[in-house]
Order: C-alpha cells, then structure tokens, then sequence
C-alpha cells in the first residue's frame, strides 16, 4: 500500500492530496472557529446563568444551539459539501443521519412510553393478581 | 484522462505499438478518504446507541446523586475550550501542510496534541473526583450510562493522541509524503469529528443534565 503511494509521489498527476485540502483557507478555519466560541458560549451562559426558567423550553434551545454548532463544524472543519467525494460523502451522512434519528428518537419515545405505561399501571395489576390469588 | 487517447484505430494503422482506452486501472480519487468517512459514520451509530442509552437511563438515580449535583460546569466549559482549541491549532496545522512546511507543521501538530492531553487529564480528574466521591459508574444506572459515554468519548480522544504522536514520527523520518499528507488529513477528520461529538456531550449529558 505505501510503496504503491509513494510511487504515486513521483508522477505529476499526484494532485489528490491537494485537491483534498483546496477548501481549507486561514479564513474559514477562523471564522468556524469564531461561530464555535459564540454557539458555545451562549448555551453555558444560559444555563449557568439560568436565563431562562422554563426547564422544557431551556432543553430545546440548548439543542437547537447544538444542532447549528454541528452544522457549523460540518461546513468549516470538515469541509462537508454536496460535491466532496463526487457525492458520496453527503449521501453516507444522509443515512447515517437517518440512522441516528431512528435510533435516538425511537429508543426515547419507546423507553419514555414504557416508563408512563409500565410503572404505576404494573403494581397495579400485581396488587390485583395478588388478590385474585386463590 | 491523460491515459485516453482518442483515436487508437489510427495508432493501429501506422503500426505502431496498439494503443488501448486504458492503460492502467482507474484508481478512484481520495477512495481512503471516502473509507475512512465511513468508518467516522459507523462510530457516529456507535455513539448514536449511547446518546440512546444515556437518554433513557440519564433520570434513573437509584436515590444516588444527580447530575445537578454532580457536574462542575465551569470544568466542563474548560473541557470544551480544550477541544475546541485543538480543533483550530489542527486546522493550522492541515494549513501549513497545504503549503509544505514541516516544521511549523510538525509544531502545530504538537500544540494540538497537548490541548487534547489537557483536556484528558481533566476528563481523568473529573473521573477521579467522582468516583472518590461514590458517584462511580456502579451507583446507578445513570452514572453508568455517563461513565460508557462519555468514557468511549475519552478513550478516543486517547487513541486519537496515540495515532498523532505515531504520525509526527512518521512526518520526522519520511517527510511530508503522499501518503503522510493522506494519513494527516484522515486524522484531521478524526479530530475535527470528536469535537462535533463533544458537541452533543456537553449539551445533552452536562448542560441538559444540571436542569431540574
């Protein structure tokens, strides 16, 4: 494998590497960096400060704050873009995306619905399973 | 594309040694890269089914301590300002590999690796502090769920350091090579993809985890 690679070196066709990297300027780095620091430092402010009291509302936000801070890493540090790897990037993130949502968003609803269904409706029937005894 | 010649049946012709439409195999552009991206998308599932798993056991206390009683934020916020940090001084260092400078780009490799050794020696006190405590990942299901999270979180970021100092030993004896250039730029994704990881632990585990 690095033989193969390092033959490559001395042909001049050898422009993967840098195409890789062409996106990657000074800027980009720093303004990512910069909306980082700012989607950071809100969601600890509002939280340690206790901004808001609504303990429901306080959790969306928190996460809408995260979500765009994702976005924002995605763009600038890993130069995500429709076009990178001919596509086929986006596209693996697209399912696994999917994925995540399925997997978060389902084990939660379920496990929360289990929680509500299950725990005072099962003591409930034990008491009377415990009465129909003979 | 240069491998393609248009006209072979004229080559022919002039009986010349046959020209064929491939000379060599196809080799596809940055196919390491594409690979690698997957595997960072087969860990996101893996830290996916932890979040999962954290979300649905994170209130289960047992009448042990909760995470307002447990989580420092202002240690945490320091975490999260060692990751970040990190994640820039990498950035600059991918920078000055565009521009082929060793040197600098050796030294930017090393500030990052530091940033990501501070951040686990802080990730290592908290551990410290709470399992002193009796906050351990045997307490309760809640803790356990925190320790695995956030503990595979940690054990990558270790592996992710490890990877780095093999790296600045290979860039020291062979230079910045092809395939150097390749192995840093797999790192980068690495590094760059653990922070965004890091974002959903800070949020979900210790900001969400303080709220009453």
């Amino acid at each position: 494998m690095s033989a193969h690679a390092e033959s490559h070196d001395h042909h001049h066709d050898d422009h993967h590497d840098d195409e890789v990297v062409s996106h990657s300027t000074m800027g980009g780095y720093l303004l990512g960096f910069f909306l980082a620091v700012v989607l950071t430092a809100i969601p600890f402010w509002l939280v340690m400060d206790k901004v808001i009291p609504d303990t429901r509302t306080l959790s969306v936000v928190l996460l809408a704050f995260a979500a765009i801070q994702i976005v924002v890493h995605m763009i600038y540090f890993l130069h995500m873009d429709t076009k990178s790897q001919g596509g086929w990037n986006m596209l693996a993130l697209i399912f696994t995306l999917v994925l995540v949502v399925i997997t978060l968003s389902g084990s939660i609803w379920v496990m929360f619905h289990m929680n509500a269904n299950m725990m005072p409706g099962m003591s409930h029937d034990m008491s009377q399973q415990v009465k129909n005894l003979p | 594309m240069s491998d393609m010649h248009a006209n072979p049946s004229a080559a022919i012709a002039e009986n010349e040694t046959p020209q064929f439409w491939m000379t060599k195999d196809h080799h596809p552009e940055n196919g390491t890269l594409l690979g690698f991206w997957i595997y960072l998308m087969s860990d996101c599932l893996i830290f996916a089914c932890l979040f999962a798993c954290y979300g649905v056991l994170g209130r289960n206390y047992a009448g042990g301590p909760s995470g307002a009683d447990l989580f420092e934020l202002p240690l945490v916020a320091l975490n999260t300002a060692m990751l970040l940090l990190s994640s820039i001084t990498y950035g600059f260092a991918v920078l000055e590999m565009q521009k082929n400078r060793r040197g600098t780009m050796m030294a930017w490799l090393i500030i990052t690796g530091m940033f990501g050794a501070a951040f686990l020696g802080i990730e290592l006190y908290e551990f410290a502090h709470l399992i002193h405590e009796g906050a351990g990942p045997q307490r309760s299901a809640f803790l356990s769920s925190f320790f695995t999270l956030v503990g595979t979180h940690g054990l990558h970021v270790t592996f992710g350091i490890v990877w780095l100092i093999t790296l600045l030993f290979q860039v020291g004896k062979h230079g910045l090579t092809g395939a150097n250039k390749r192995r840093i730029m797999c790192l980068s994704m690495f590094w760059h993809f653990l922070d965004v990881v890091w974002i959903g632990v800070f949020t979900f585990v210790y900001l969400m985890g303080v709220l009453p």
